[in-house]
C-alpha cells in the first residue's frame, strides 16, 4: 500500500460546506438517480420481465375481451382495443410503482443505507432518486408498449402534441403514484412483503376505473367511485387527447374535465405522499 | 480541540430495552479508542448516535467540536464511517461507488473521479476498479467500504467491527491501513469482540456492558486492574475437561474459565511455580493428560471476563454452582476466546 499523505497533522475534511437548498437536492437527486440507473442496465431481467407484463395485457385484453364488451354501442372489436389503450397504458406506468416498493424496501435492508444516512446529502434524495430512475424505466417501458398498440391497431386521431401531452400526464400519474409506492417500500420492512404489498393496493385502484371496461354498466355507487378515482381522470384524458373511442359521458367533474382533474390528482398526490415518504424514510432506522 | 469525540450520558431505549444506559466516553484527538464488549452491550447503538445515524434519547455528543444532535449534517462532512457490513453498492463497480460517495459528500465530479483513482490505488483495487463489486471476495468489499468512509480524509474515523469474518491476512492489512490513518493525524473509535485487536490498535479501551461503561483505560491499566496470574491448562481428552474444571476449582476462588472448542481451562492463582507443580501432580493423579501447561501473566480476555462475567454471577447462581463458571455470559457466545464454563448451554466458543 503506497501512502498518499505523509503529513503528521490533524487532516482537514475534504468535504466542501453543504450548499443546502434545493440545489443540492436536485444534485444528490440526480446522483442517486444515476447509481438506479445503471443498477438498472445491469439487471436488464428487472427491465425485460417489467415489459412483458403489460404486452401480455395489451394482447390478452384486446383478443380474449374484445368483442364481448360494448363501446359506444359497437361491439367491434377494434373499437374495444382502441378504447382499452388508454387504459392499458395508465395501468402500466401505475403497476411500474410496485417495483419501487420492492427496490426501496431492499435498499432499507442494506448496509449501504446507513452509509447514505451518514453522508452530508439531502434528506430526501435517496428517495427521490429512486423515484426519478423508476420514471425513466416506465417510460421506457411505454415506448415499447405503444409500438405494440399499434401493431394491434390503435390509432392516434388528435394530432401528436396532443397525444404526448397524453403520455405526460400518464407518466406525471405514474410518478405521483411512485411516492405512494414508496411509502409502501418503507413501511414494510422486508422487500418480500412489499413486492406483494406494493402490487395488491393497485388492483382496486385500477379495476374501479373506466380503464377496462364502460362505467355505465357499474352500479351507480361504484361508478361515482370510478367517476373521481384519479386513475380514471387520467385514463379519460388519454382517451380524450387520443381521439379514442368510448369516452365517459359522466356528468362528475373530473369526466368532464379530465386533463385538470389529471393534473390536479397527480400533483395533489405527490405533495401529500411525498411528505409522509421522506419523513418515514427520516424517522426510519435501517 | 482537544477531544475529537465526546459523549456524555447517552440513553437511548429500544421498547423496554436499555440499549444506552448513560453512556461517557471522549477520544483526545489523534488518537484511537477500543470500544469492547459482548453482543448487544451497546457498541454499534454508540457509534450509531455519534454517527448521527440514530437519535440519543438523552444525553450529548460532540464530534469534531461539533454538537451532533444540533448540527448532523455539518458533522457528517468530518466523519467517515464503516461498518461490520460493506455498506457499498453492489452492482456499482468500486469505481463507481467511491465517485458516487464523493458527490454526495458534496465534492465536485472532477474531484471526486480523482480522489477515488487514488484510493483504489491505495486500497490495492485497480485492478478490480471497473468490475461490479458483486464480483468481489470478502475483504476486496471490505476494503472498498473501508475506502468509501475515507473518500473526504474525514478528520474522525468511526469502524464498527471492522475485521469482523475476515481472515487474518486481510485482518492484517487492515490494522495496517490503520495504524497509517492514525499517523496521520486521523482520531478513530474502533469497536471490536476481538481483544488482541483492541490490545493492538487502541490507546485507550472503554468496555460496555447492558448499555453501561463498566471499565475504561489503557490495555495495561486494565491488566493491572485484574491483576495475579494466571494458570492455564490445555487437556488431551476433550471429555475430561469437566473432571479437569473440578480439580482445578480446589486451586481458585473466582471459578475456572473454560474453552472447550480448544480445550483449555484457565484459573486465576496467587502462588507462582509452585502451585504449578501442584496442579500437574493433581491432575496427572486424575489420570488426565495434559497438552500444554505455563503460567502467564493476565490478557484482555481475563480482564473481559472478569469485568462482564461479575453480570452474570448474580443472575445464573445455580450453574455458578454446578460449574464455577469464571463468567457464564449473559452476554452472548461470540465474546471471543474465553467462553467460560456453563458446560452444556452449547454457547460455547462460537
Amino acid at each position: 500500500m503506497t501512502a498518499t499523505d505523509t503529513t503528521t497533522v490533524v487532516p482537514k475534511t475534504l468535504a466542501p460546506k453543504t450548499r443546502g437548498g434545493v440545489a443540492q437536492s436536485v444534485h444528490d437527486s440526480l446522483v442517486i438517480a444515476k447509481r438506479n440507473l445503471i443498477r438498472m442496465m445491469r439487471i436488464p431481467e428487472i427491465v425485460v420481465f417489467g415489459l412483458i407484463q403489460p404486452v401480455m395485457f395489451v394482447l390478452l385484453f384486446s383478443y380474449v375481451f374484445g368483442g364481448s364488451i360494448n363501446v359506444d354501442g359497437s361491439s367491434d372489436p377494434k373499437a374495444f382495443r382502441e378504447f382499452l389503450m388508454a387504459g392499458i397504458f395508465t395501468q402500466t406506468v401505475t403497476f411500474a410503482t410496485a417495483g419501487s416498493s420492492a427496490g426501496i424496501a431492499e435498499d432499507m435492508t442494506k448496509g449501504l443505507i446507513d452509509r447514505f444516512r451518514s453522508l452530508p446529502m439531502a434528506r430526501g434524495a435517496v428517495l427521490t432518486g429512486r423515484t426519478i430512475a423508476d420514471l425513466v424505466q416506465t417510460a421506457l417501458t411505454m415506448v415499447v408498449l405503444v409500438a405494440v398498440a399499434l401493431l394491434v391497431g390503435w390509432r392516434i386521431h388528435e394530432g401528436l402534441p396532443k397525444a404526448l401531452g397524453a403520455f405526460g400526464l400518464m407518466l406525471l400519474l405514474g410518478y405521483a403514484f411512485t411516492w405512494i409506492g414508496a411509502l409502501i417500500g418503507l413501511s414494510v420492512r422486508s422487500p418480500e412483503a412489499a413486492t406483494s404489498a406494493g402490487l395488491i393496493w393497485l388492483f382496486p385502484v385500477t379495476f374501479v376505473s373506466n380503464a377496462f371496461v364502460p362505467t355505465a354498466g357499474m352500479p351507480g355507487w361504484l361508478q361515482t367511485i370510478a367517476d373521481w378515482n384519479p386513475f380514471s381522470a387520467t385514463v379519460q384524458a388519454g382517451r380524450v387527447l387520443f381521439g379514442n373511442p368510448g369516452v365517459s359521458q359522466s356528468d362528475a367533474w373530473p369526466m368532464q374535465h379530465p386533463v385538470w382533474a389529471s393534473l390536479f390528482w397527480s400533483l395533489l398526490i405527490i405533495v401529500v405522499f411525498r411528505t409522509l415518504a421522506v419523513r418515514k424514510y427520516r424517522s426510519t432506522t435501517a | 480541540m482537544q477531544e475529537a469525540i465526546i459523549a456524555e450520558g447517552l440513553v437511548k431505549t429500544f421498547g423496554d430495552v436499555r440499549a444506552l444506559d448513560g453512556v461517557d466516553l471522549s477520544v483526545p484527538t489523534g488518537t484511537v479508542l477500543g470500544l469492547l464488549g459482548p453482543n448487544g452491550a451497546g457498541k454499534t447503538t454508540t457509534v450509531r448516535v455519534l454517527t448521527t445515524l440514530l437519535r440519543p434519547d438523552a444525553g450529548r455528543a460532540v464530534v469534531a467540536g461539533i454538537d451532533v444532535l444540533k448540527h448532523p449534517n455539518q458533522v457528517r462532512r468530518s466523519i467517515g464511517l464503516s461498518g461490520q457490513f460493506a455498506a457499498v453498492d453492489e452492482y456499482l463497480t468500486g469505481r463507481e461507488n467511491l465517485q458516487m460517495v464523493g458527490e454526495l459528500y458534496q465534492m465536485s465530479a472532477r474531484d471526486s473521479k480523482a480522489r477515488a483513482l487514488e484510493l483504489l490505488e491505495w486500497f490495492n483495487l485497480s485492478d478490480a476498479a471497473d468490475r461490479p463489486a458483486k464480483t468481489y471476495s470478502g475483504g476486496m468489499r471490505r476494503r472498498l467500504d473501508l475506502a468509501a468512509a475515507l473518500v473526504v480524509r474525514p478528520p474522525v474515523m468511526f469502524m464498527d467491527e471492522p475485521t469482523t469474518g475476515l481472515d487474518p491476512r486481510n485482518r492484517l492489512a487492515l490494522w495496517e491501513v490503520i495504524q497509517k490513518l492514525v499517523e496521520d493525524g486521523t482520531t478513530l473509535l474502533l469497536t471490536t469482540q476481538y481483544l488482541e485487536e483492541a490490545d493492538h490498535l487502541a490507546h485507550d479501551i472503554v468496555v460496555v456492558d447492558h448499555g453501561k461503561v463498566i471499565a475504561r483505560g489503557t490495555a495495561d491499566q486494565l491488566k493491572a486492574q485484574v491483576g495475579g496470574e494466571r494458570v492455564e491448562v490445555v487437556v488431551q481428552d476433550r471429555d475430561l475437561i469437566g473432571t479437569a474444571s473440578e480439580v482445578l476449582r480446589g486451586y481458585s476462588r473466582d471459578g475456572v474459565a473454560v474453552d472447550k472448542h480448544t480445550r483449555r481451562l484457565t484459573i486465576p492463582v496467587q502462588g507462582g511455580a509452585k502451585l504449578l507443580a501442584e496442579v500437574i501432580r493433581d491432575l496427572d493423579a486424575r489420570g488426565i493428560e495434559i497438552d500444554d501447561i505455563g503460567l502467564r501473566r493476565p490478557t484482555l480476555d481475563d480482564v473481559f471476563i472478569s469485568l462482564t462475567g461479575h453480570h452474570a454471577e448474580d443472575a445464573d447462581e445455580d450453574e455458578q454452582d454446578t460449574h464455577a463458571s469464571g463468567g457464564k455470559s449473559g452476554s452472548g457466545g461470540k465474546t471471543a476466546a474465553a467462553v467460560p464454563a456453563a458446560g452444556d448451554s452449547g454457547k460455547d466458543a462460537a
